[in-house]
């Protein structure tokens, strides 16, 4: 990477090697203590959530063992999510085609800008904007789906009248992973090797054949990595979700009703302020679940965007 | 290089049929792409507009000058603006100098495993839910203060986790793209490693860390749910991170939402009012870092 290997200290005197050893040992001690911060939120999170773990349900919230009080909230953070990422990997495909390939190259700085700056609204706009704006907004779609395509258990209804369903809940997590995703597909289709895509176009492809036999193929992976990046982000998501779905704590696929389920952050955000005692392990030991399911989707993407770079 | 695999699926995609056709299906791809590009825009125009809109009326001296202690359905979030300054600046200083730091080590020094292993968990880092961060704060500072403890400090803390591995990777960016020709002349003088580091090295890549720390602040200025569950929801104004609770701008709009009182509109007017100081911050901190880096980056040849 850089001429760390050569030492330039062999011929300095000992008075210069000392502010040497007292920075290289400053640097190391950062980056040792962020080692350490990341094993202390794993310890810390386990150590709060053991007691809940060694409790009989009759004491845990809602009256519940452990295990049956966190699933639905497991269930609700991934369907939320899922619909999130469904909805969001084809648009942010084309928003990042189209800013690479399609767009005028004198808009295209802007156009990143605008997609940076959505990725940096703070989340709770995306809820304030959820519940008083899209919800509404989207009241007669969902009884327009709930009559017409209501044989499908998705959209079953009854149609909820004040837009505070799962459906508008991933609709808005779609809004803010769509940034992320299309940020790191851009990147790779940008970098589409040059001779492939003027090959192309020189056996007399049309733009759209050019695109779809080198520019999706070379960023297949990134895609995927692009989706994993947005799930990861989509799952740990609190504020918007806490504030526009109205919960229930069932189990439904049901996305237009009143009735909905939760979501881990969700909850944590709506009954941390009022809980005490074992209520307050519990919520800790569903947070732990959530940072192990973000985790290994996280990993997930590491690894196949690893595999991509030794290919 | 990619080059056989991408010939292999070049060869492999079947290409026919009449020129028309290829042409009309061309045109249609286009379209699609413009319309997903659009559709995708429209939330951001429509959230910006309604911001705007619902924002403007809760503006007012009143809003930025008083805390809503003693006033009943009333009061302004002076004492949430005194909380997005102290904690975020809180945040800041624990998270910058560690951060620099860090990446130094991961760019400066040959570190084998460790460095291996901190990119690794930097990594990690990145995908750590907001609400997980402010969880492990209060599990922290439970532990040693008990399980009623809010502080601006815990929040600091919480904030921090979320800062830091931004801060790391943007500054290990920028230190990369130093040229190695500066440090080889450096120590070519008999300048110290220490010394070439901080007189060479950090000038050279200085505009570059100043932009990516205000990305980052503008990152963790607006996060509600760490805060929730450390730093508490409170309407007087407090400026010690060492005692009592505290609130950013961001739970102020969410406890206006919330709990919003007799004056349900009023709340309603805050809630927004925070909402659109907050994108204000946001995007200033964002178009300052890009005037920053254009304004004094150092041209690198």
């Amino acid at each position: 990477m850089n001429a760390t290997g050569v030492s330039p200290l062999a011929a300095a005197g000992p008075r210069r090697r000392w502010g040497d050893r007292i920075f290289s040992n400053l640097v190391l001690t950062a980056a040792i203590a962020i080692l350490a911060l990341l094993a202390g939120v794993a310890f810390f999170l386990l150590i709060e959530s053991l007691p809940a773990v060694g409790a009989s349900p009759a004491e845990l919230p809602e009256g519940k063992s452990l295990v049956d009080y966190i699933a639905p909230l497991a269930f609700g953070t991934v369907l939320a999510a899922t619909i999130a990422v469904v909805i969001a990997v084809p648009l942010a495909i084309a928003v990042a085609l189209f800013i690479s390939h399609l767009a005028p190259r004198r808009i295209v700085l802007a156009l990143g800008f605008l997609v940076d700056l959505l990725a940096a609204i703070p989340s709770i706009i995306y809820g304030l904007w959820g519940i008083f704006v899209l919800g509404p907004a989207a009241v007669p779609v969902m009884q327009w789906l709930e009559e017409n395509l209501g044989f499908i258990p998705f959209f079953e209804g009854p149609a909820s009248a004040t837009g505070r369903t799962m459906l508008v809940a991933g609709l808005v997590l779609t809004v803010m992973i769509l940034p992320i995703v299309s940020a790191v597909a851009r990147e790779v289709f940008s970098q589409t090797p040059r001779k492939l895509q003027e090959g192309a176009l020189a056996l007399g492809a049309t733009r759209w054949e050019m695109i779809r036999m080198t520019v999706l193929p070379f960023g297949r992976s990134s895609i995927i990595s692009g989706a994993m990046l947005g799930l990861g982000r989509a799952l740990g998501e609190t504020m918007a979700v806490t504030i526009i779905l109205s919960v229930s704590g069932i189990v439904t696929f049901n996305l237009i009703s009143q009735a909905n389920p939760s979501t881990i952050a969700a909850n944590i955000a709506l009954d941390f302020p009022e809980s005490s005692g074992l209520a307050v392990n519990t919520l800790i030991a569903s947070g732990l679940v959530l940072f192990a399911i973000t985790l290994v989707t996280n990993l997930a993407a590491r690894s196949i965007v690893a595999r991509q770079n030794i290919q | 290089m990619q080059a056989s695999a991408e010939t292999q699926s070049l060869l492999a995609t079947p290409v026919g049929g009449r020129l028309w056709r290829r042409k009309a299906i061309n045109r249609v791809m286009t379209v699609l792409i413009v319309a997903a590009f659009v559709i995708a825009l429209i939330p951001l125009f429509s959230l910006l507009y309604q911001v705007v809109k619902r924002g403007l009326p809760g503006l007012s001296w009143e809003f930025f000058t008083t805390s809503p202690r003693g006033v009943i359905g009333g009061g302004g979030a002076a004492h949430a603006i005194v909380g997005t300054i102290v904690i975020t600046a809180v945040t800041a200083a624990i998270s910058v100098p560690i951060g620099i730091l860090a990446a130094i080590y991961l760019t400066e020094y040959d570190g084998g495993r460790l460095r291996r292993a901190l990119t690794f968990f930097v990594d990690v880092m990145t995908g750590i839910p907001s609400i997980v961060a402010g969880l492990f704060a209060f599990a922290l500072f439970a532990i040693f203060f008990g399980p009623g403890i809010r502080l601006g400090l815990m929040g600091a803390v919480a904030l921090s986790v979320l800062m830091i591995p931004i801060v790391i990777r943007s500054s290990e960016e920028v230190l990369k793209i130093v040229p190695n020709q500066l440090r080889e002349a450096s120590y070519a003088l008999g300048t110290p490693k220490w010394r070439t580091i901080v007189k060479v090295v950090l000038p050279t890549a200085f505009a570059g860390l100043v932009t990516g720390v205000m990305i980052a602040i503008a990152r963790i200025v607006g996060e509600t749910a760490p805060l929730l569950v450390t730093t508490g929801v409170v309407d007087s104004i407090n400026s010690n991170p060492f005692e009592g609770r505290m609130q950013n701008l961001a739970v102020y709009a969410y406890s206006e939402y919330r709990t919003p009182g007799v004056m349900k509109q009023a709340s309603y007017d805050r809630a927004w009012a925070a909402a659109l100081t907050l994108i204000a911050i946001v995007m200033i901190l964002n178009l300052a870092a890009r005037f920053v880096y254009r304004r004094y980056r150092t041209e690198i040849r």
